[in-house]
């Protein structure tokens, strides 16, 4: 799994909502499709998405096959102060990519 | 004494009808679906907007967004944004989770959408009231293909 992509303002004030933007590549495969032979072919797609600021939970996101390959996500949040995302995607299986990003708080 | 005509006719009917009214009684997956999150609850139309295209060429990647009306503080939030669709193998799309430190209540994504069909979004209050919202996209070209 490649690295995630995050887009975030590159300055913001304590108190402003700020947009938050990731996209990470995966096949997303559902479940539902079979190889050329017939076989099935088994679902693997990112399940979970966790983003923390300052070490708390600011939002999470539980997807399932519907979600389009390469998941998209945009959300929000308010500034409470300087800190540090911590976002992890979780891959069916368990395995996790982890990225974190400074958020530049003037 | 029944002719083989009006054996048959009456066989035929007496399989179908049970068959037709058990058909009725079972609910869309998707049905089953929204009734999970709403439990007994009655949703209201409103403060809720879904955005998504009216038409989608290609079913295996369809924006859509997710807007609600709320102050988003302590006592008055949006819990959690929950998509579904009624015309895809499986209805669940997604479900966010959201607090009063989102600030807005606002949620981006793509989709894939099997065929023309009608998506739901669902939002699920602090005060354990619910908004819920449909859009009718129609599809060009269907994702979720094998």
């Amino acid at each position: 799994m490649s690295k995630p992509r995050v887009k975030l303002p590159d300055a913001a004030k304590v108190g402003d909502i700020i947009e938050v933007k990731t996209l990470v590549s995966h096949v997303m495969e559902t479940g539902q499709r079979k190889t050329a032979e017939g076989q099935s072919i088994p679902r693997n797609i990112i399940n979970a998405f966790i983003a923390k600021f300052a070490g708390n939970e600011v939002f999470k996101a539980e997807l399932l096959p519907g979600i389009s390959a390469n998941p998209y996500l945009s959300f929000f949040m308010k500034v409470p102060g300087p800190g540090e995302f911590e976002f992890t995607w979780v891959e069916d299986g368990g395995n996790k990519i982890v990225q974190k990003v400074k958020l530049n708080v003037t | 004494m029944l002719s083989r005509r009006q054996f048959s006719l009456g066989a035929a009917a007496a399989v179908s009808l049970p068959l037709h009214a058990l058909a009725q009684e079972q609910p869309q997956p998707w049905e089953q679906a929204v009734k999970s999150i709403l439990g007994e609850a009655k949703p209201t139309e409103a403060k809720l907007t879904l955005d998504m295209p009216e038409i989608a060429e290609n079913g295996n990647t369809v924006p859509f967004s997710v807007r609600i009306d709320s102050p988003m503080t302590e006592k008055d939030h949006v819990r959690a944004i929950h998509i579904i669709s009624t015309g895809n193998p499986q209805p669940g799309v997604a479900t966010f989770r959201l607090t009063p430190q989102s600030g807005r209540a606002m949620v981006s994504s793509r989709m894939r959408l099997a065929r023309t069909q009608d998506v739901i979004a669902i939002a699920e209050l602090s005060d354990s009231k619910f908004l819920m919202s449909k859009r009718a996209v129609k599809v060009t070209i269907g994702g979720c293909g094998g």
